[in-house]
């Protein structure tokens, strides 16, 4: 991460807090063999499906986490809110490793999930799906003293479903799609956490309806100081709401950085092909990879995008000498300008970079 | 007649146990020959239903009023003779979730064939050679004809599932949600496949979505749906960028240009939801959410007023409107 | 662009039915799950009017309890061969005895009313046992999975394939004949069905979003458990059972008329045993055979009826055929 240069003259911003530091977390799952199989040794296939993800969430700031389905960014997120165990790095809340009981730890990062109407229990009221979050954790009195309904009914409030009385007693089921959706948000709000992590929090709401649940996670980072973290498919949307955003690939981070950068001035190539394939005026004569979206059961060796990559399709990886490299040698990311890096040898050289990969 | 087709005042009454629910309430759309015609919407507007109307797949006893004429024959007059003779041969679907719309416990060579064969196109060996030369039109090997579906990826099904809608040489292909559970990259591979072929073999095409961005790559012409109706039309590039009517501006403000200003930090959404068929609201169905209503708005219901050059648009303040009306701002 | 106010729901006039509770008041969480459980009920209740089948069966079944009830406080002197010495023997139906008499002289209406309450009593017990252990095991399995699921499938199977007649032999013979035996074989043999409909349950309530959400929330297992798996298997639970007290007293029925039940105790069962040993049949008394008969038949087809009702209301899909 990039250093803060104090210098004399103009007063620097602080070091932003990071609130989450996930470092090189591993998540692998495991295919299932027959009884005989098993027996003979043979095991299930394994899905590498994080493989070695490394980033800092900032206080106060939204991050986006894109990619295409199998890229790892799911998992990544459910193994940050302790739903997902993993086999190898460690994530860091306030710099300490997430104890062994998540209990308390869940009051501090709440989620939002990805089908409203699935998420909520069609049996319980909304006032009881909300108070659902105090009455675990016990709290039966806000910080001032408030009784739990008036908790309620303010996290309703602040997710913008007003009156929050008349929703007390009604289902799920009474209520439409964009309306659940705030439902889930207040859910998380009543605990007052500092962090949301939002799982493709409106790509199931009719596309009119995105645009308000959206502004309504930039009203609460504003107003309640949140930290959120966004994972989505859809660019369009990291660039309407995110401050950084993190493209992933098969598990791995492959670039990261501010919005504006990584989104108008892409360096990894994936990342300019995914940037390349949303649909806009201008026909689809623009350059589409082949294949398909990429197995987390087979890796490829060297840079695991290089299979598809255009840079190496094109030539030109070999005309830089650096073939040999993206085919065989795995890397890591690199800062290539402030805040933003990537990882691809290519881009590593367009920065003036020669000679190994550190870091 | 260079239509292939024409709906004349469609009205889609479904029948359910709590009344009837008005699911398209009036529409007037053509597709001219070797056109592309997008319709997009969100849920609840009645774009599939018309799409499952043209070949009259719709349940027992919802009630279609209206003309639909494909190829110059109305569709809802057809004898089922005829009607089966004509699904599939004048106009074939690739449904929403079409990946689910395979067999599997059929080879997908043995699918396709069998759309050839029940339309006694072809015998058996014949039918196999035009699976094998419409695979490699959709760009798939053709030893996959003995894959089972679970042996393909999602791309490729749907792959397979255009092939199917080309095997009896429809000269109309409605897509209904062809690429929604696919990723961008093979969502984009799909659409610019469609497009080739579309162009290659003069197909018609209706492609319906609700992703707006898709359809101004895809189709010559847009048509906008709200609550039963078309509310805006016209070509695909004016309607996306210079909308007439407030709710198309609000559906393309949803989908914005990545490095356009106006949209970072802004999230544009509309308040509300789409309407339920059951409950429409009164006058211009889109009142209660537009941005730009008036006083007259909740009353008057606007028509698909002319508004530019080949467009049309059901608003009133539209300045057509004003002189039909006399209602407006 | 400017938004018109966020009002939920937006037009007022696409607002779903008005709350059941005046606005504005904003109440105590357990006057709200009163409030709610009230409206739940009257809710259930609504749509269960609607169905004639299930009216129709709550019917029969209710006269049948208030029958049983009745015959709780009532003398059982009726029933009594050694009190009841001036009756006909095998007298058919007449004013005086509306089912006739059987071979001691004894008013088979009498035994009728006094069987209803042995009848539904034990059947009740029994299928209290079979969807307490049912339960408990179905839903265990269900939510640990792994191997406690594994083992206790497993013993699931084996108390299924035990044949219940010859356990019921086995156990008169140990234990002596009597309602008690009767009642123990009916629950030890059918919880087994009971615990597969309840695991297949939880299973698939395990895998919905909204638990994995109360587990995003910090919820445990007994949260899990209480919250969103019991509310979500009750449905269930509830058309299972009212099926297993159908059969409950069916099972009674066919035990107390092998001779495995208590000889002294009237059950619809005994009647009818009674009935075969003297040879009813041979000396034409049809009324001895058909009173009982009709009642059985007419109570396990109260309890079908009404769980044909219950499947309907759980599973709407089941309505608009």
């Amino acid at each position: 991460m990039s250093q803060t240069e104090t210098s004399a003259t103009p007063p620097v911003a602080p070091e932003p807090e990071t609130v989450i530091e996930v470092r090189d977390v591993r998540v692998t799952f495991q295919g299932r063999v027959g009884v005989f199989e098993g027996l003979r040794g043979k095991k299930g296939t394994q899905s590498r499906a994080v493989d070695g993800v490394s980033f800092e969430l900032r206080r106060g700031e939204v991050m986006a986490l894109a990619g295409e389905s199998g890229c790892g960014k799911t998992t990544t997120a459910r193994a940050i809110m302790g739903l997902q165990p993993i086999e190898g790095g460690e994530i860091l809340y306030e710099g300490k490793p997430l104890p062994r009981d998540l209990k308390p730890y869940r009051r501090e990062v709440q989620m939002i999930f990805q089908d409203p109407t699935g998420t909520l229990n069609p049996r319980q009221t909304i006032y009881e799906i909300i108070a659902e979050g105090l009455r675990i954790h016990g709290i039966d009195r806000g910080p001032n003293g408030e009784p739990e309904e008036q908790l309620v009914a303010r996290a309703l409030s602040r997710a913008g479903l007003r009156p929050p009385e008349n929703f007390f007693l009604r289902y799920p089921h009474e209520l439409s799609g964009g309306q659940r959706q705030r439902v889930v948000i207040a859910g998380a709000l009543v605990l007052e956490p500092q962090v949301i992590v939002a799982d493709e929090p409106v790509s199931n709401l009719d596309a009119s309806v995105r645009g308000e649940i959206l502004q309504l996670l930039m009203k609460l980072r504003e107003d309640l100081g949140l930290t959120i973290i966004i994972v989505t498919h859809d660019l369009g949307l990291a660039w309407t709401v995110a401050d950084r955003v993190a493209i992933m690939y098969l598990g791995r981070i492959v670039e990261i950085g501010p919005a504006e950068r990584v989104l108008m001035h892409a360096e990894h190539p994936y990342t300019k092909a995914l940037l390349d394939v949303v649909p806009e005026a201008g026909g689809l004569d623009r350059p589409i990879l082949t294949g398909e979206p990429p197995d987390p059961t087979r890796i490829p060796q060297g840079c695991r995008f290089h299979p598809r990559c255009p840079v190496v399709e094109t030539g030109r990886a070999a005309e830089l000498g650096i073939e040999a490299r993206c085919r065989g040698e795995d890397l890591a990311l690199r800062e290539l300008a402030p805040e933003h890096e990537a990882a691809c040898y290519e881009a590593f050289i367009r920065h003036g970079d020669r000679g190994a990969a550190t870091v | 007649m260079s239509d292939i087709l024409t709906l004349d005042d469609v009205r889609i009454t479904y029948h359910t146990s709590g009344g009837g629910v008005p699911a398209v309430r009036g529409v007037d759309m053509a597709v001219a020959k070797g056109e592309v015609v997008g319709l997009a919407g969100e849920s609840g507007c009645g774009k599939s239903t018309i799409a499952a109307a043209i070949l009259r797949l719709l349940p027992p006893k919802t009630k279609v009023e209206g003309t639909i004429l494909l190829e110059g024959e109305n569709v809802l007059e057809m004898k089922p003779g005829r009607l089966r003779a004509v699904r599939w041969t004048g106009a074939s679907i690739v449904f929403q979730g079409a990946m689910h719309a395979l067999n599997p416990v059929k080879r997908v060579g043995d699918q396709i064939a069998e759309a050839i064969t029940v339309h006694q196109q072809a015998g058996e060996k014949e039918a196999r050679v035009r699976v094998g030369s419409l695979l490699e039109q959709v760009g798939l090997p053709t030893r996959r004809m003995k894959d089972y579906p679970h042996e393909l990826s999602g791309g490729q099904k749907q792959r397979v599932m255009i092939a199917m809608a080309l095997a009896c040489s429809p000269s109309l292909v409605i897509a209904d949600e062809p690429t929604t559970a696919l990723d961008v990259m093979v969502q984009a591979q799909v659409l610019r496949l469609m497009k080739e072929l579309q162009r290659d073999l003069g197909l018609s095409m209706i492609f319906i979505t609700h992703d707006l961005s898709v359809l101004v790559e895809t189709s010559d012409r847009l048509a906008i749906m709200y609550a039963g109706k078309i509310v805006e039309e016209g070509p695909a590039e004016l309607v996306f960028h210079s909308p007439q009517h407030p709710y198309t501006e609000a559906l393309a403000a949803a989908f914005p240009e990545i490095g356009d200003d106006r949209f970072r930090g802004k999230p544009m959404g509309l308040g509300g939801d789409p309407p339920d068929p059951a409950h429409v609201p009164s006058g211009c169905s889109f009142h209660p959410r537009c941005p730009k209503a008036f006083e007259d708005c909740p009353t008057v219901e606007p028509d698909l007023y002319p508004a530019g050059e080949l467009r049309r648009a059901a608003c009133l303040l539209v300045p057509a409107a004003k002189e039909r009306t006399g209602a407006g701002a | 662009m400017q938004a018109p106010p966020i009002t939920p729901g937006g037009d007022p006039a696409l607002t779903p039915e008005p709350p059941i509770e005046p606005l504005g008041e904003i109440r105590s969480p357990r006057q709200i799950r009163r409030a709610r459980r009230r409206v739940a009920i009257s809710r259930f209740w609504k749509e269960y009017r609607k169905s004639k089948m299930g009216m129709a069966g709550l019917i029969i079944l209710l006269f049948f309890v208030g029958v049983a009830i009745f015959a709780i406080f009532a003398s059982d002197d009726g029933t009594n061969p050694s009190l009841i010495t001036d009756q006909p023997v095998g007298a058919p139906p007449s004013l005086e005895f509306p089912f006739g008499t059987d071979g001691l002289g004894l008013s088979v209406l009498t035994l009728v009313i006094e069987g209803a309450k042995i009848s539904l009593l034990v059947g009740l017990t029994a299928s209290v046992i079979t969807m307490v252990i049912g339960t408990l095991v179905g839903i265990v399995a269900g939510y640990r999975a792994g191997f406690t699921d594994t083992f206790l499938m497993r013993f699931t199977d084996f108390a299924l394939v035990v044949p219940w007649l010859a356990l019921a032999i086995v156990l008169a013979a140990i234990l002596g004949p009597s309602l008690v035996t009767i009642i123990m074989v009916i629950g030890l043999t059918s919880w087994p069905g009971t615990a597969r409909l309840v695991r297949a349950q939880v299973l698939s309530v395990r895998e919905r979003p909204y638990v994995e959400r109360a587990r995003a929330l910090g919820g445990g297992d007994w949260h899990m458990i209480s919250r969103h798996v019991l509310p979500n298997v009750t449905p269930v639970i509830l058309a299972n059972t009212v099926l297993v007290v159908a059969i409950a007293i069916l099972s009674e029925t066919a035990l107390s008329f092998l001779g495995l039940g208590d000889p002294f105790a009237v059950s619809w069962g005994g009647i009818l045993e009674e009935a075969f040993t003297t040879g009813a049949t041979t000396l034409g008394w049809w009324w001895w055979i058909a009173a009982p008969g009709i009642c059985i038949v007419l109570v396990v087809l109260s309890f079908t009826m009404i769980g044909f009702a219950l499947d309907e209301i759980i599973n709407p899909k089941l309505r608009d055929r």
